[in-house]
């Protein structure tokens, strides 16, 4: 086989991982929450930016700056749902959504108001790995697996906390939930910080292969909508599936034709499933 | 008719001839072609079809526009229809299935979206064609050219007002029509207007059709008078946020609505320009951004439905 075909299968396969960490973070808050955070992507651009800004220009080790922005995202996903969604939780989920456009439009000029349109880079060149005649950005292969880490970490805490079994109850029946005594408002609080916190992480491992501009949420922020509701809401296992999907017809595509040739046709993919397959791959017809 | 109506009318084909600087004149038809886009798009986002997909029709109408001119020496006036016929044709491919298998709320704004970007994806990658994110400028001619469509700055007043004139028409005959009764009950309960005997998917492809065959020209018009394109102000996510925004802060219920939200951002954008200069690159559109979230929490139908709102209490 071609060799960079391998390279190019191999690419996705890496890239999936944070496409899937990101698909995570949105899919909890969506099926949680039942709220589209179309600003999703741009609180990952804020996370790159606070560490771009405390280790390019202030010199922070990088083991202290990456916890640092996730800690900082988390408390905007908060802030997020404090200040914009919950005000709005009984009006039409469409205007949800639209709130959180707006704040796509905020953080995103406020972004360029900050650090102007250029493109910023940490100026870390990580090593690359030679794997027989196979050359793979070491950057690509740490932000995989600490993306599956932080998956499982996810996982764990879903499955074996008290507060995660409230989170996925929840998910699964919101009126129920609350005559049984659990209050939402806390959950959804906690779940805005786990999606915020998630970001936080895609933004550290994002911003080790790509450069940082005001604009960069809007080249990840739709495909990671399309995953989302491919795999199926509330599926995890869905999402994590479609992830790899996307990006294998991201990346092979972009081998065969250009890189937007291939998301063409992941969009119209998405747009196909949604009327052949509504509930997602994993999803449970309701 | 009234005879203030009259007046008014008259009053609005004055401009062009008063002493108002290039720059002013410039900023009214932007308003005025930008306004009649809003107004498209409320056809359909009033009744609960919020599609994040327009710039997918303002792209197909501005770009089958200019390239069938420039490729083909076609002459806009017939480049626009066959713009408009593109626009249509996709907007009854997607909307069709989203109406047949109840794609409505979050699902209908995120397929619109894909939808959007697979227009800007497709120009970006044909860019032997389009001059891909470089943009494209329509080949020009002596001005004031009939046939190419390209005018002066005091012509084009008049195409941007009739252009608008027109849209405001179409949105009161729909106002008044059935179909709006009709979109009306769907958008309240779709099983129970099927169940009154309404042909959903009819009555949803209708405002669909119109509003996308509208924002192609209103596409089309704004390629020909700015003479550049762009697929990431005349297509794409971007430009379809813009969009839905400025239609919501002005008031999509009410017919001048949209035209109030293209007055606000058009000039809210330029004040702020000018007053911060190019030293705080983004504080325009920070201030925007706060307003938008501010308007959607706090005022969802707008300036416009706020006063309309106010008025008709007082009235009581």
């Amino acid at each position: 086989m071609d060799i960079f075909l391998v390279e190019a299968i191999v690419n996705g396969i890496l890239l999936g991982g944070i496409l899937a960490l990101l698909a995570l973070g949105l899919n909890l808050i969506f099926g949680v929450i039942d709220v589209v955070w179309i600003a999703y992507a741009e609180l990952v651009m804020c996370g790159m930016y606070a560490i771009y800004w405390l280790y390019a220009v202030h010199g922070v080790p990088l083991p202290i700056a990456a916890p640092i922005a996730i800690v900082f995202v988390a408390i905007l996903g908060v802030l997020v749902h404090k200040l914009i969604i919950s005000p709005i939780l009984g009006s039409a989920p469409i205007n949800q959504l639209l709130a959180t456009g707006g704040l796509l439009f905020f953080l995103q000029s406020f972004a360029t108001l900050l650090f102007g349109a250029d493109f910023r880079n940490i100026g870390l060149r990580l090593p690359i790995v030679e794997v027989g005649e196979l050359f793979v950005s070491f950057a690509r292969l740490l932000a995989f697996g600490v993306a599956l880490l932080g998956m499982l970490g996810l996982w764990l805490f879903l499955k074996r906390t008290y507060v995660g079994t409230a989170i996925r109850a929840i998910a699964q029946d919101r009126e129920i939930m609350v005559l049984m005594g659990v209050d939402p408002s806390r959950v959804y609080l906690i779940t805005s910080a786990l999606g915020g916190g998630l970001a936080g992480l895609a933004s550290a491992l994002l911003v080790l292969q790509y450069d940082v501009h005001p604009f960069i949420g809007l080249s990840f922020g739709p495909i990671t909508f399309m995953i989302c509701v491919l795999g199926g809401l509330g599926s995890m296992v869905g999402g994590f599936i479609a992830a790899f999907i996307m990006s294998q017809i991201i990346s092979v595509g972009g081998f065969y034709t250009s890189i937007e040739l291939s998301y063409v046709l992941a969009f119209l993919l998405f747009i196909v499933m949604i009327f052949v397959r509504p509930q997602g791959l994993f999803g449970v017809k309701s | 008719m009234k005879p203030g109506w009259i007046l008014l009318g008259l009053a609005l084909l004055l401009p062009p001839f008063l002493p108002i600087s290039d720059y002013t004149l410039h900023i009214i038809i932007l308003v005025l072609l930008w306004a009649f886009v809003y107004t498209s798009w409320t056809v359909m986002g009033r009744f609960g079809l919020v599609s994040l997909g327009h710039g997918a029709f303002l792209g197909l109408g501005t770009y089958t526009t200019a390239l069938l001119w420039n490729h083909y020496g076609l002459s806009p006036w017939l480049g626009l229809p066959l713009g408009v016929i593109v626009a249509v044709a996709v907007a009854l491919v997607i909307g069709y299935p989203c109406s047949r298998l109840k794609v409505v709320g979050h699902y209908f704004a995120l397929v619109t979206l894909a939808l959007t970007e697979v227009v800007r994806l497709s120009i970006v990658a044909w860019r032997d064609v389009t001059g891909g994110s470089l943009g494209m400028t329509p080949n020009t001619v002596p001005p004031n050219s009939f046939e190419a469509m390209q005018f002066t700055r005091f012509t084009w007043y008049w195409v941007a007002l009739a252009a608008w004139a027109i849209g405001l028409y179409v949105w009161h005959r729909v106002d008044r029509s059935m179909t709006r009764a009709a979109m009306d009950a769907i958008s309240d309960d779709e099983t129970a207007a099927a169940a009154v005997g309404i042909d959903v998917t009819r009555q949803k492809l209708a405002v669909t059709t119109i509003s996308a065959a509208m924002t192609a020209v209103g596409g089309a018009l704004i390629g020909q008078y700015q003479m550049y394109l762009n697929p990431e102000t005349m297509a794409g996510v971007g430009v379809s946020l813009q969009i839905v925004f400025a239609a919501i802060s002005g008031g999509m219920y009410v017919i001048l609505g949209p035209t109030v939200g293209a007055v606000l951002t058009i000039v809210l954008q330029e004040f702020l320009r000018i007053l911060f200069g190019t030293r705080f690159i983004g504080a325009a559109a920070t201030i925007y951004g706060i307003m938008l979230i501010l308007f959607i929490i706090f005022m969802p139908t707008g300036i416009c439905g706020v006063i309309v709102d106010k008025l008709r209490k007082r009235r009581a």
